[in-house]
C-alpha cells in the first residue's frame, strides 16, 4: 500500500508539472460554462430546470472529452517508462506489476476526478445562480460526476493496455487516438448506418441495444440520459434506445472499469523489458 | 551471492548465452566484459529475473532469480537510464526508498553519498549525463543491497566521476556487497575490479584477475632500444631480430624470451643509451580474448 501511494504521489507530481491537471481542469470548466450559458434557451418550453438541461448537454460532451483526457493521461504510462529505461529498473524492485499499475491509476484517476469536479461543479454553481430551481437537477449532476469517473477509469485502463502493447510512446499515442475515434465516433456512426439500413427490423430491436451496452461511452450516455429522464432534450442514438433498462446501462458503466483494468494487467504482465 | 551454472539462453535460433558458468562472492567486484551483443545485458536481465532462460542454473542470494527473496536483496542500474525529467533528484530517490519499504527521509543522505548534495532539489531534466548516472547509482544503494548488478555504469562518465564511482564501489565491497558490473572496455575497469569475466558471442572466453589474463594471453612485449651515437651498427649486429625505425630499434618478444633479451641488451653496455619496455595494453589483452571465437 505504501508503495502504491508513493508511486501515485510521484505520478501525480509528474502530471501536475506537465500541466495535465491544469489543462484538463481548464478544459472542463470552459466547456461547462459554455454549455450552461448556451442551454438557457430551451428550459422554458420543456418545463425542466436549468441544471438538468445542462447535465444533458454535459453528458454529450463528456462522452468525447473524458475518454480523450483519460487516454492522454495513460498512453505514456508503460511505453514511456520502457523508453526511458526505468521500466526494467522498477520491475526489479520488490513490488508487483499490479501495484505499479494501481499507483499510476490512483494518480491519474485523482487528476481526472479533480478536473471533473472543477468543470461540473462550475456548471452546477452557474446553473443554480441563474435558476434556483436547479436544485432538482443536483442528483443528475452527482450521477454525471461518478459515471464520468467510471468512464475515465475505463479509458485509463484501456490506455495502459495500449501503452503496454506499443513499446514506444509514439506508437501508443497513435493507438490511443485510434481507439478514441473508434469508440466515441466511428462506433456510433456505424451503428447509425446499420439502424438506417435495417429500417426497424430485427437488428434495431434485438442487437442494437446490446451494441450500445457493449461500448462504455454509449452505455455512459444511455445511463445518464435515461436515469435523469432528460432524453427529451437529447437527440440521436440515445433517444432511439429507450428500450434499454436503466439497470443494464448502469451495470455496463460499472463493469467496464473492471474489464479494462483486467485488460491492462494482462497486457502489462506480458511485457518483457 | 550469485552463482551461474551452464546458463544457456536462445532467442529463436540464435544462441545469446551458451553454457556460461561463474560466480560472484560477497565483497567481490567482478567485471563482465564483451562487445555489444556479446550477451552481457541478456545475462544481467536473467539474473534479475526480467527474462527467462532455457537451461542451466541461476542462484541469486540462494534463491531463484526474480523471486521475492532475490528482489529484496538485489539492486540494478540499467544502461542509459533516464529518470523522469519532471521530478527532482530527491523526489525520485524518495520514491525508490518507499518502494523498498525504507524511510523516504534517507534520500538526502544517499544523494550526498553520490555527490549530488547541491542538486537534490533541482529537476532531473536539468541534470548532466553524469549527474543522472549518479541518481541511478544512489537508487542502487537503497536498502543496503547484497548484490549489485550495474550495466555499463561508467559509460559517458568523465574521468573524475569515474574515479568517484569506483571509490564508492570499493566502500560497498568492503561492506560485503557482491558487485557485477559490465563494460565494453577493459581500460574502464582495469585495476578497480577483483576479477574479470569476458564474454564473446555468448560464450565465456576468459575469467580471472587482470594478471592471470595477462599471462594467459601471453602477448608479446615490445622493446624500444635507443642506440648511442654511432653505435647503431653494433646494436644491429647483436640484435638481428630488431627493426630500425627512426633511430630506434623495435623488438617484439614473447613473455618467455623477455629476460633473455634483456640480458643481451644490457650486455651491450655503453652502446645503448635507453631502453623502453612496453607491455601489451589492456585493449590488446581484451581483443586477444574476445576475438578468439573468430569474431
Amino acid at each position: 500500500m505504501t508503495a502504491i501511494l508513493a508511486l501515485a504521489r510521484a505520478e501525480f507530481r509528474i502530471a501536475a508539472r506537465n500541466r495535465w491537471l491544469a489543462i484538463a481542469a481548464v478544459l472542463m470548466v470552459v466547456f461547462a460554462l459554455i454549455l450552461t450559458a448556451a442551454g438557457s434557451g430551451p428550459t422554458g418550453s420543456l418545463g425542466v430546470d436549468r441544471l438538468s438541461v445542462t447535465v444533458a448537454s454535459l453528458t454529450s460532451l463528456s462522452v468525447y472529452l473524458v475518454p480523450l483526457i483519460a487516454l492522454l493521461l495513460s498512453f505514456d504510462a508503460v511505453a514511456g517508462e520502457a523508453e526511458r529505461g526505468t521500466l526494467s529498473l522498477i520491475l526489479t524492485y520488490p513490488i508487483g506489476r499490479g501495484q505499479i499499475l494501481a499507483g499510476k491509476a490512483v494518480a491519474h484517476l485523482a487528476i481526472l476526478t479533480l478536473a471533473l469536479i472543477a468543470g461540473y461543479g462550475t456548471a452546477g454553481v452557474a446553473a443554480f445562480l441563474l435558476d434556483p430551481t436547479s436544485v432538482q437537477g443536483l442528483g443528475a449532476l452527482v450521477r454525471l460526476i461518478w459515471t464520468s469517473v467510471a468512464l475515465g477509469a475505463t479509458f485509463l485502463g484501456l490506455g495502459y493496455a495500449i501503452s503496454a502493447r506499443a513499446k514506444r510512446p509514439s506508437g501508443a499515442a497513435g493507438l490511443a487516438i485510434g481507439l478514441w475515434l473508434l469508440a466515441v465516433v466511428l462506433y456510433d456512426l456505424a451503428l447509425l448506418a446499420a439502424v438506417v439500413a435495417d429500417n426497424g427490423g430485427l437488428f434495431t430491436k434485438q442487437v442494437f441495444p446490446l451494441t450500445l451496452l457493449a461500448n462504455p461511452a454509449d452505455a455512459f450516455r444511455l445511463y445518464n440520459l435515461a436515469a435523469s429522464q432528460a432524453t427529451a432534450v437529447a437527440a440521436g442514438v440515445a433517444a432511439a434506445a429507450q428500450s434499454v433498462p436503466v439497470w443494464q446501462s448502469a451495470a455496463s458503466v460499472l463493469i467496464w472499469p473492471l474489464v479494462s483494468g483486467g485488460l491492462a494487467l494482462l497486457s502489462f504482465r506480458k511485457v518483457v523489458p | 551471492m550469485l552463482k551461474l551454472t551452464s546458463l544457456t539462453k536462445h532467442y529463436q535460433e540464435v544462441a545469446a548465452l551458451s553454457a556460461v558458468s561463474f560466480h560472484v562472492a560477497p565483497g567481490e567486484r567482478v567485471a563482465l566484459l564483451g562487445h555489444n551483443g556479446a550477451g552481457k545485458s541478456t545475462l544481467m536481465k536473467i539474473v534479475l529475473g526480467l527474462i527467462p532462460y532455457d537451461a542451466g542454473q541461476v542462484s541469486v542470494l540462494g534463491a531463484a532469480p526474480g523471486s521475492a527473496q532475490a528482489r529484496a536483496g538485489v539492486a540494478y542500474l540499467p544502461e542509459n537510464v533516464a529518470f523522469h525529467p519532471a521530478l527532482t533528484g530527491e523526489e525520485q530517490i524518495r520514491l525508490f526508498l518507499s518502494l523498498r519499504g525504507e524511510d523516504p527521509a534517507k534520500a538526502r543522505g544517499l544523494l550526498d553519498r553520490v555527490g549530488l548534495h547541491g542538486a537534490a532539489r533541482r529537476r532531473i531534466g536539468t541534470y548532466s549525463k553524469g549527474m543522472r548516472q549518479r541518481v541511478g547509482l544512489a537508487q542502487a544503494l537503497v536498502g543496503h543491497p547484497k548484490l549489485l548488478i550495474l550495466d555499463e555504469p561508467t559509460s559517458g562518465l568523465d574521468p573524475v566521476s569515474r574515479r568517484d564511482f569506483y571509490a564508492l564501489l570499493d566502500e560497498l565491497a568492503a561492506e560485503g556487497a557482491a558487485i557485477l558490473l559490465s563494460s565494453h572496455a577493459l581500460t574502464e575497469v582495469e585495476a578497480r575490479t577483483d576479477r574479470i569475466v569476458i564474454l564473446s558471442g555468448g560464450h565465456l572466453v576468459a575469467t580471472g584477475t587482470l594478471s592471470t589474463l595477462r599471462s594467459e594471453a601471453d602477448l608479446p612485449v615490445t622493446m624500444q632500444i635507443t642506440p648511442a651515437f654511432g653505435q647503431a651498427a653494433t646494436v644491429a649486429d647483436s640484435l638481428p631480430e630488431a627493426v630500425l625505425q627512426v633511430a630506434q630499434f623495435h623488438l617484439c618478444v614473447s613473455q618467455g624470451q623477455k629476460l633473455a633479451f634483456l640480458a643481451r641488451i644490457t650486455a651491450l653496455g655503453e652502446a645503448v643509451t635507453d631502453l623502453e619496455l612496453i607491455p601489451p595494453s589492456l585493449e590488446d589483452i581484451y581483443s586477444h580474448f574476445s576475438r578468439r571465437d573468430g569474431q
